[in-house]
């Protein structure tokens, strides 16, 4: 029951960087997410800590033991490939029991392994079918349950609930966390479904161009972004731009467009007349009809309504010509129709200031 | 102008009964020329086995070479099949950038025609001046050892190119999950990878042993005195011209040797048809732990390094050795001018170049012709699925009948219908040989066209025709041509058949043949010394090689 520990890890494909000296720890017995968009390196760190590929330079432990020079069959690992990788002339059964068979169990010791893991998988049924007449669900968890069967430490998830539908992977992925915890696994899980890492995950590491961003758990992660890509990529947020006008103790202010005045806290200590970006998340905001006078309220025109079940999603003109989105719960609010005037206002401390990225905003949250 | 054309043939395609005429044509021309008589003239000529039934040597005689060439050609395949197997494992799925060299050094022995390959393997192995130097005596002399290298050599890049693209399209992922289960890279590729691309390696196994029973003209120039069922014919077929047998033998002899070798390669080829997808391999418990003991470090590299060197001592230097005389011939300088002016003996060698080129580009352009559409038939299962699967079993008929017999065959049955050339024998004997090759590569390509592309076509208001012209030729373009250079090659090689066919017709490898015989002291030719011999074989090493490297680089144009 491991600590997976990656240290200063490059994977350099030519010239290209997959991975950018990287360094984290994922603690014993812990359900941790690598999250990320297509692209930013979270599969090519999986495939290093399952030993399908090698880093260019590095180190990776699991427990106290080096293993970035170790096959990937002696790292005590299981992998569940997005694909399932179900081997196509195998029944289920045999799928399941080729972990064992391969480690040189008997035949009996290998069974009673095999039933284990599938009581664990919630299935006993149709184990004499190949993976071809399986469905999705199923195919899944056989996956799981031969990377179980291995006597996989440490369970290794590449995007593995990708291939289902929406529903089954609702289920599905409640149940993998439950039993990773059940037989005290420290799984490590990738997906680029920012909702499916939120949901199941202790910790996430948000990832971006070969490197990690941030780590916390999900509720840090989604109160205190530390940068303008979390605060984009985990939830949603409004991007206002602006210079910084005046600094004090308790607040800085920020001049935006068309010399629009508003306040917020600056964590940051970013200096006076520097550009900044103000991140304010659509579900913290409320809103109101009309023009009424308040302390750092924001005005505008609502341009266009969407009713998403749940939300409400208002699409908002401010008078200074920035576009600004408010999610409102649908069934406890009056609704406010398109054309409407309204004033908006938020909590200080739910406006995280940030300075205006070198690159450019659209290039910072670009995924 | 064209566009007129393209109407004219789109309103003509729109049209059903005309689609089934051209259809249902294609499939008579393949009975009627293809595969039909290959069968049926040594059946006509059954009567004539009564002849052998009285001579008991004859008939031992012509038992014991078939089964030599059945013994040949599955021992041959399966050492084909051992020694490949590492060759296409270290080709594709190796890092270094020296593969592709590898990978078009493979392909080599290939292009040789196989007469110049038997001539130049003969050189090596066993005529001094070569390898047999070194050790002071003849280190392999012609007989069933020599017979047995010469078709590993010439079996060994047909089966590394299957194999190799078995596993550039099987997916990777397979063995990656057995090894994260706990499997060394030898249980991962004996228990996943070899299993998933079994239907690779019986294709490769078959086509190996398909060639080994087939190849006639090398295994002449190495067999010395020993028989398989190729040279048995041929030996038939001199002694007939010699006058030691009457007409009545050697008919009977032949269609009795034709007949049983038909016979026999189509029982074994439907036994690996259909034993070959049932057998499984056990598990092999215990085998694991003795797998990952030669899976790493030392073991690997001894494993690459005998590949390496069989592929190099066994399989490229004895090919290209007759390049040595070639240069000799150059040096000498009388030898190439006489080559060059045509002097001599050279004009019959310059003609039978002529012969060749022209016939296998005949042979290349009537097969994409004749293939295409029943390619199409094959893949896209236009008359239903079971004539479909039909068509593509008979598909391999051609290729399994030992190609001297085919011939044979070819000539009893064409032989009861005056006024057929020799020429038009060539060009059916070579037609039937190369044809289901064409077809197979270009019913794959199409059957990995997605069939979406094509129904999008039609909504968008493409008729048959121009969905043939602007969907199906640019996406298979380039297996046409890889196809079309498997006929090439297939074609300018082809000697059993061109023996049996015509007398008076002399292809290049037909030539060579000829002339290491001469060298030999049988029926000697004017003019024919180790000199002459060597530069014809490079020459004729070497046009085939300009061709390949032009087409190969059209190919390559379009490969992603």
């Amino acid at each position: 029951m491991p600590e997976v520990r990656i240290v200063n890890v490059t994977k350099k494909y030519g010239n290209l960087y997959a991975l950018d000296n990287v360094s984290l720890t994922i603690q014993d017995q812990e359900y941790f997410s690598l999250l990320g968009p297509s692209g930013c390196g979270k599969t090519t760190l999986l495939r290093l800590i399952a030993g399908l590929i090698e880093p260019t330079s590095g180190e990776i432990y699991i427990g106290d033991r080096r293993v970035d020079k170790v096959p990937p069959e002696d790292r005590d690992i299981g992998f569940v490939f997005q694909t399932f990788a179900l081997f196509p002339h195998m029944t289920a059964w045999s799928n399941v029991l080729y972990g064992p068979k391969v480690k040189n169990y008997d035949a009996k010791q290998s069974e009673t392994i095999g039933h284990e893991v599938l009581e664990l998988v919630k299935l006993n049924e149709r184990l004499n079918a190949y993976p071809s007449e399986l469905s999705g669900g199923m195919m899944q968890r056989i996956a799981v349950a031969r990377a179980l069967a291995a006597g996989a430490k440490t369970l290794l998830l590449d995007e593995p609930l990708g291939q289902l539908d929406a529903k089954v992977r609702n289920e599905i992925r409640y149940e993998i966390r439950r039993m990773a915890k059940d037989l005290k696994l420290t799984a490590i899980h990738v997906t680029h479904d920012q909702a499916e890492a939120m949901s199941i995950s202790d910790r996430i590491a948000v990832m971006k161009k070969g490197k990690v961003v941030q780590i916390g758990t999900p509720q840090e992660l989604y109160m205190h972004p530390n940068s303008l890509f979390v605060a984009h990529f985990i939830g949603e947020s409004n991007f206002l731009e602006g210079y910084i006008t005046e600094v004090n103790d308790a607040y800085s202010e920020i001049e935006l467009r068309q010399g629009l005045r508003i306040k917020a806290l600056n964590p940051r200590d970013i200096k006076k007349e520097e550009r900044v970006v103000l991140a304010i998340r659509p579900e913290t905001c409320e809103m109101k009809r009309g023009h009424i006078k308040a302390e750092n309220a924001l005005f505008g025109q609502v341009d266009k309504t969407t009713f998403e079940g749940t939300i409400v999603r208002y699409e908002i003109r401010l008078d200074n010509g920035d576009r600004f989105v408010i999610n409102r719960p649908s069934l406890t609010e009056q609704w406010i129709n398109v054309g409407d005037e309204v004033t908006i206002t938020y909590p200080l401390d739910k406006a995280h200031l940030f300075p205006y990225p070198e690159a450019g905003l659209t290039e910072e949250i670009s995924v | 102008m064209l566009s007129k054309l393209w109407n004219t043939l789109n309103t003509l395609s729109a049209k059903k009964p005309l689609k089934y005429t051209l259809y249902l044509s294609a499939i008579i021309i393949f009975f009627a020329i293809i595969l039909i008589p290959p069968i049926i003239g040594i059946l006509i000529k059954a009567g004539s086995l009564q002849a052998v039934f009285g001579q008991p040597e004859l008939m031992n005689a012509a038992l014991g070479a078939i089964s030599n060439s059945f013994i040949i050609g599955l021992v041959v395949a399966a050492l084909d099949l051992i020694a490949g197997l590492p060759l296409a494992w270290i080709i594709s799925r190796g890092k270094s950038r020296w593969l592709s060299v590898l990978d078009t050094f493979a392909d080599i022995p290939f292009v040789v025609p196989t007469a110049a390959l038997g001539y130049s393997l003969l050189l090596f192995w066993s005529s001094s001046g070569g390898l047999s130097d070194l050790f002071g005596s003849t280190l392999v002399s012609p007989g069933w050892l020599l017979v047995m290298l010469l078709h590993f050599t010439f079996s060994y890049p047909v089966v590394v190119r299957v194999i190799v693209g078995a596993m550039l399209d099987y997916k990777m992922e397979y063995e990656r999950a057995s090894r994260t289960l706990g499997a060394p890279p030898l249980t991962a590729a004996r228990t996943v990878t070899f299993p998933i691309i079994k239907p690779s390696l019986i294709a490769a196994f078959s086509l190996a042993f398909a060639r080994s029973l087939s190849e006639t003209g090398a295994t002449f120039i190495v067999a010395g005195a020993f028989q398989n069922g190729p040279v048995f014919l041929q030996n038939l077929s001199n002694a007939f011209k010699n006058g030691s047998l009457t007409q009545a033998q050697y008919e009977g002899a032949t269609v009795f040797a034709s007949l049983i070798l038909i016979v026999v390669s189509l029982t074994i080829f439907a036994i690996i048809r259909v034993l070959g997808q049932r057998i499984k391999l056990p598990f092999g418990h215990g085998l694991p732990i003795f797998e990952k003991k030669l899976s790493y470090a030392k073991a690997a590299w001894s494993r690459n390094s005998i590949t390496l060197f069989v592929f190099l001592v066994i399989v490229l230097i004895p090919s290209l050795f007759v390049a040595l005389p070639a240069f000799q011939a150059v040096a000498t300088g009388t030898t190439f001018v006489e080559a060059f002016t045509g002097s001599g003996i050279w004009a019959s060698y310059w003609q039978s170049l002529l012969l060749s080129y022209g016939l296998a580009a005949i042979v290349t352009v009537l097969g994409i012709i004749l293939g295409i559409p029943i390619a199409i038939l094959i893949a896209r299962k236009t008359f239903g699925k079971l004539p479909s699967a039909i068509i593509d079993t008979l598909i391999n008929v051609p290729i399994i009948v030992p190609s001297i017999a085919l011939g044979l065959s070819l000539r009893f049955f064409w032989q009861g219908i005056p006024g057929i050339p020799d020429f038009a024998l060539l060009v059916f004997a070579h037609l039937a040989i190369t044809y289901p090759y064409f077809v197979r590569s270009m019913s794959a390509a199409m059957e990995r066209i997605n069939i979406d592309m094509e129904e999008a076509a039609k909504t968008l208001g493409a008729k048959p025709f121009t969905l043939f012209r602007t969907i199906v030729l640019p996406l298979t373009k380039y297996s046409i041509l890889s196809g079309a250079i498997i006929v090439f090659t297939r074609s300018v090689s082809e000697t059993g058949a061109t023996l049996a066919v015509t007398s008076t017709l002399q292809t290049a490898p037909v030539l060579v043949v000829n002339w290491v015989n001469s060298l030999r002291g049988i029926s000697p030719i004017a003019g024919v010394n180790a000199l002459t011999v060597g530069l014809a074989c490079g020459l004729l090493i070497l046009f085939s090689f300009i061709i390949l490297l032009v087409l190969r680089l059209l190919t390559r144009k379009g490969k992603v």
